[in-house]
């Protein structure tokens, strides 16, 4: 940067600010990461990101499980466990599986749909330092020692009453992450419709993409109820307003509408990915297409319609009355139907297919069979009267850890076994990649499964400790072994990530013999993805380019397949020099910056009596118009 | 896609559709559910707030209270909004004409009756202040003052828009190929005042 | 089979590429003029001293919601589809409005009559 800017003459703006772009457009360095619009790199820091909350929200889980290892234990005190539980369960879902997905949305979408880039460069890097930013707030408490303590649902007016900061850094952090949501979500809904490549009609799109688009839709739609929800009761804390105030009139029971209106489409948000991941790779790894794509597909559509009339379902004994809930209780057991349809079609596709059972296919079918016993178990939540009995208990916690993390966990790793090699050159081991899933899978099943058998003996959840002779000591003592091995696994897994990139076999640009375009390029791909616009003729487009059927209609390779596309797209080189892309820019970091300075100003101002706080808001509020304007004025592309 | 000219942007997308309107359209699909919670929050509490002023006329034990909705005033200022929403396309009809001067003019008139709108709720509010209404003093009070206060804000940043649309044209840079702008800012603009119809109705006339 | 499925993939990829005019033919004459801005906001106004109307006259106070809400949503419609161009702008826009107003107006129904307000 500052060989760019002479030092005698004084610099205009205009100037430096090009010569930043430059720099940060030669792809080195720190600037380079900074400042980049670039699909591919936003997409590894957000899993980055993600996979370091990851850890925290794994090591809150760990203090969780160290405490109710025993009866009667004191290795945190009630306000600490209520702490840890409530970062637990924001970390793990605004923190770790939303933008685990974003990370995969922001990889995969520009590649799988043969575009160069996302509808919105730089939109898309303001998501990702919004998330950033929004993450870091929401965990700032740690330093202050204000530490959210409602629980991942700030039922009001607990959360209303909370004392400190803790739900402050908690509402408005979520508040900015739903900004960062949003953003991805519009962004990638034009990717999807509008940057197709040609002959990709909507019906040829992988059921991946399918799914991102569902899933962003259901962001941008539900996203806004939890925002207005959070707004209120912003008010209610800052200013004493009343509205989950019942002494004035206020009613509790608004916070619970708008807060799983919200919740129960953001389930879908959190699982869907991960099926759209897995839908990619049965057929890959079966080495025959997706059984019944159209069914596939309308039942995620359907599932993201239906998911909007089921949220009574965690409300079941806030009297309600027996009409609403029977209501609630058949559209929760209707949406078992298309969830259902999915699991058979994902079944029908390993049906008599040549099964490679690779590392990411172990995965995949691990978060299938989990997955099954978490709707199971989710079933029997539908029925009204078993919802009075498990309302509140470890049955609750083993359903969507099941679903959460046995569906979306599973998904997400069997994705990252999949797409390693696209984006470093060289192959996750596959020996080590097989123990990380066994004691994955073995300690997720020790921790987990015992929570039904503690909830049907009564087990409430959100409880520090527990007396003795409750006949929950053996249960709690399983799980708490079984938190251990999913450390392990842990440990092996990122033993091998980082072992991988520094020493793993070289891959090649489609080491799966895999069906969609992203195998088409070169591993890692160029900046701009393809040298020149795939035109697509089928669904599975990579595959029919490998693959024909002779005369007696079997499956036979051609000749000059996908080898020779990659060829000639290292030799179309000199072409992508002719590619233009658009321009790093810092603009996004600078505006996403004025929001945590808002926030920081609302949260204090009352108790430094408008000192320093107050001034923050109209700052930040300044910093991000500049961003805005900046953002706006700058040239895209040269 | 960001290396072409504006010209071709809508030619080279999958459905045909502009990427940046469909990005606001979808904006507004979603801006859709932000007033709609607010509105139905509004719904929820009417009427059940116990402390004085109430919006409407009411009669408590016994004991009558006069609404303090100035229903001639707010009339005039949803009318002033509407006007803009005239003036706003006039502005947008204009420039692709490439009326450019017209256009500068229409912009600046919606600017100003938006400005006057913003006024009047400033002068509205202050009223209700000095009557007793605050966030914390009934649940009317909260839920009036965020959904109208969070309407007010969608107004303002809308005239920010609309004055910085100006300040492009004062500069050249407004022209009828670059008509999408004022297209998008438009749709903004026509959005907010639409929701105000919806506010004055539900929030105002419906007792 | 492999040569007809192509044979069909590139007839449909040919109907499914924008025609190259409706770009300029959607910017073109189709729009509406200001004189029918104009008589839109003309309308407008009528509606809303109408509106305001209504309010004072107590022999209609059963009927009140209904024109009330009847009125707004003339309102409502008009600026929507005239000066916000559905009515000649692509189907996709006015899909993706009324489905986000559709879904806000039906949750909110079905969740207010679980609390009784409704029923
Ligand atoms: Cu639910």
């Amino acid at each position: 940067m500052a060989s760019a800017i002479p030092e005698q003459r004084p610099v205009s703006i205009g100037e430096a600010l090009r010569g930043l772009r430059h720099e940060a457009a030669t792809y080195k360095g720190i600037l380079s990461w900074i400042a980049t619009v670039d699909h591919k790199r936003i997409g590894v820091m957000y899993g980055i990101t993600a996979f370091i909350f990851f850890l925290i929200g794994g090591l809150e889980a760990m203090v969780i499980r160290i405490q109710l290892a025993q009866p009667n234990q004191s290795v945190v005190d009630p306000q600490q466990y209520n702490q840890i539980f409530t970062m637990h369960g924001t970390t793990m879902i605004f923190l770790v599986v939303m933008p685990m997905s974003a990370a995969f949305f922001n990889l995969m979408v520009p590649l799988m749909i043969g575009a160069r880039d996302v509808a919105f460069p730089r939109l898309n890097a303001f998501s990702y330092w919004v998330f950033l930013l929004g993450a870091l707030f929401l965990n700032f408490g740690w330093i202050t020692g204000d530490i959210p303590d409602s629980g991942w649902f700030g039922y009001a007016p607990l959360s209303v009453q909370s004392l400190g900061h803790g739900m402050d850094f908690w509402m408005l952090g979520l508040q900015i992450l739903g900004i960062s949501s949003m953003a991805g979500g519009f962004n990638f809904i034009v990717t999807i419709l509008n940057m197709r490549a040609p002959g990709m009609s909507l019906f040829r799109m992988p059921v991946f993409i399918w799914m991102t688009l569902v899933t962003s839709f259901l962001i941008i739609l539900a996203m806004p109820v939890i925002t207005i929800a959070l707004f209120e009761l912003g008010f209610d804390r800052f200013f004493a307003a009343n509205f989950f105030n019942p002494e004035n009139g206020g009613d509790p029971l608004l916070w619970q509408h708008l807060f799983w209106l919200f919740g129960h489409p953001e389930v879908y948000i959190l699982i869907l990915p991960a099926m759209g991941i897995v839908s990619e790779i049965l057929p890959t790894f079966a080495r025959k297409p997706l059984f019944g794509y159209p069914f596939v597909v309308f039942s995620g559509i359907l599932i993201g319609f239906i998911g909007w009339g089921v949220w009574a379902h965690h409300m079941f004994t806030t009297g309600l009355g027996a009409p609403a809930n029977a209501a609630f209780g058949v559209s929760t057991m209707i949406i078992a139907v298309p969830t259902g349809v999915k699991i058979f079609n994902w079944l029908g596709t390993l049906w008599g297919g040549s099964i490679h059972l690779a590392t990411p296919l172990l995965f995949a079918v691990g978060m299938v069979a989990m997955f099954i016993i978490g709707g199971l178990s989710g079933v029997t939540h539908a029925v009204v009267p078993s919802d009075f009995q498990q309302q509140d208990t470890y049955y609750v916690v083993a359903h969507f850890h099941y679903v959460l993390f046995g569906g979306a966990i599973f998904g997400l790793f069997s994705g990252i076994y999949y797409w390693f090699s696209k984006f470093t050159g060289r192959m996750l081991s596959e020996g080590i990649g097989k123990v990380h899933f066994w004691l994955m899978l073995a300690g997720f099943n020790l921790t987990f499964f015992p929570h039904h058998m503690l909830g049907l003996l009564g087990m409430p959840r959100r409880i520090y400790s527990y007396p003795e002779g409750m006949g929950w000591d053996v249960y709690n003592m399983i799980s708490t072994v079984g938190a251990f091995v999913i450390a392990a696994s842990m440990l092996v897994f990122m033993f091998n990530f980082i072992r991988s990139i520094k020493r793993g076999r070289r891959a090649s640009a489609d080491p799966w013999d895999g069906r969609t375009l992203e195998w088409t390029i070169p591993s890692p791909p160029p900046p701009y993805n393809f040298a020149t616009i795939p035109v697509v003729h089928a669904r599975d487009e990579a595959w029919h380019r490998k693959y024909v059927e002779d005369d007696q209609g079997r499956i036979v390779r051609v000749p000059a397949g996908a080898e020779h596309d990659v060829e000639s797209h290292e030799a179309a080189g000199a072409e992508g020099h002719h590619i233009h892309m658009p321009l790093p820019s810092i603009f996004p970091l600078i505006a996403a910056i004025g929001l945590p300075m808002i926030a920081f100003g609302l949260t204090y101002y009352q108790d430094t009596h408008g000192e320093w706080a107050l001034p923050l808001i109209p700052a930040g509020v300044v910093v991000l118009l500049i961003g805005i304007f900046g953002w706006g004025l700058e040239p895209e592309a040269e | 896609m960001q290396h072409v000219t504006p010209a071709e942007h809508g030619m080279e997308t999958s459905t045909g559709l502009d990427n940046r309107k469909l990005l606001m359209w979808l904006f507004l699909a979603s801006e859709c559910l932000f007033f709609g919670s607010l509105v139905a929050t509004y719904l929820l509490y009417k009427g059940r707030s116990t402390t004085p002023p109430f919006p409407h006329d009411t009669t408590i034990a016994g004991v009558e209270y006069s609404g303090i909705y100035d229903i001639p005033f707010t009339s005039v200022s949803s009318f002033v909004l509407l006007m803009s929403s005239l003036t706003m396309v006039l502005a947008l009809a204009a420039l692709q004409r490439d009326n450019r001067r017209a256009a500068q003019v229409w912009i600046l008139a919606t600017a100003l009756l938006g400005i006057t709108f913003l006024a009047g709720q400033a002068f509205e509010f202050t009223e209700f202040y000095h009557e007793g209404l605050t966030v914390s003093s009934s649940v009317f009070g909260s839920t009036f003052f965020v959904l109208t206060g969070f309407h007010g804000t969608h107004v303002a940043v809308g005239v920010l828009i609309l004055l910085s649309l100006f300040v492009m044209g004062l500069r050249g840079r407004l022209t009828s190929e670059r008509s999408l702008n004022l297209e998008l800012a438009g749709l903004y603009w026509h959005f907010v005042d639409v929701v105000w119809i919806v506010i004055f109705t539900f929030v105002y006339l419906i007792q | 089979m492999l040569y007809e499925r192509r044979a069909r993939v590139d007839a449909q990829r040919d109907t499914n590429a924008p025609p190259e005019d409706t770009h300029l033919a959607m910017h073109g004459e189709s729009h509406p003029g200001y004189l029918e801005y104009v008589k839109i906001a003309v309308i407008l106004g009528a509606i809303t001293a109408v509106e305001v109307g209504v309010y004072y006259v107590e022999a209609i106070e059963d009927l009140l919601i209904p024109i009330l809400i009847a009125l707004s949503t003339v309102k409502f419609a008009l600026v929507a589809l005239w000066f916000m161009h559905l009515k000649f702008d692509n189907r996709i826009f006015s899909w993706l409005f009324v489905g986000g107003i559709m879904l806000a107006a039906s949750v909110f129904l079905v969740a207010w009559t679980t609390l009784d307000i409704l029923l």
